[in-house]
């Protein structure tokens, strides 16, 4: 599913131009705090029982807190294809974001 | 705090984050929405696959039990949360990247 997400958005960083991936001390900035909160809300989540996995489809990797490996990922792949959306959008329709 | 309550805390907080603290206001343009489009078609499609393959469950006294796509409603209120904060986030570092004027003039607004 991940790759998924990676291998359907890499044609617009490579063909579109959207500049996502070669602004990567950007992307580590925006990715570091929402990483960090998703990250928290899991532990909490994962230790009220709110979701779980099931172990049979998963890497088998675990981080400290019962945080599978796919899950951290996924808080890093979901929002670098959500700004490679964005970014693509913006390129495509020259609407502005404000940080023009 | 249950996973629907926690959802919509979710959203408050990417809300104040975009609107009050970053003032990025990221939910007032149209690219915005445009890509959340995008992004929420395909979270449906992925999420879909992960919650009917069973890969990822949920305790069912802890959601509405209204589900989209094998995913409770929920999931939609913890990723538009996810893509908020990305964006705010995103567009501020960019703004302080540069030397842009970041008072904002007024964007058109769309809301969804």
């Amino acid at each position: 599913m991940l790759a998924f997400c990676l291998l359907g958005t890499l044609p617009l960083e490579l063909w579109l131009g959207v500049r996502v991936y070669r602004q990567w001390r950007r992307l580590l900035l925006t990715l570091l705090p929402v990483v960090a909160v998703f990250v928290v809300w899991d532990l909490y989540a994962i230790a009220a029982g709110h979701w779980d996995f099931d172990p049979a489809q998963l890497l088998g990797v675990v981080l400290p807190g019962g945080v599978p490996v796919e899950e951290l990922l996924f808080f890093v792949v979901v929002p670098t294809c959500a700004l490679l959306a964005f970014e693509a959008v913006r390129r495509v329709k020259g609407w502005p974001a404000g940080d023009e | 705090m249950s996973y629907t309550v926690l959802a919509v805390v979710g959203v408050a907080a990417a809300l104040v984050l975009d609107l009050l603290v970053l003032r990025t206001r990221v939910v007032t343009l149209r690219a915005f929405w445009t890509a959340y489009a995008i992004v929420v078609f395909f979270q449906l499609v992925t999420n879909g696959w992960l919650t009917g393959r069973e890969i990822v469950t949920y305790d069912e006294s802890q959601i509405l039990g209204l589900r989209v796509a094998f995913a409770p409603v929920e999931d939609l209120l913890f990723g538009f949360s996810l893509v908020v904060q990305t964006v705010a986030w995103w567009v501020w570092w960019g703004r302080s990247g540069g030397s842009g004027d970041p008072s904002g003039a007024a964007r058109p607004d769309q809301r969804g």
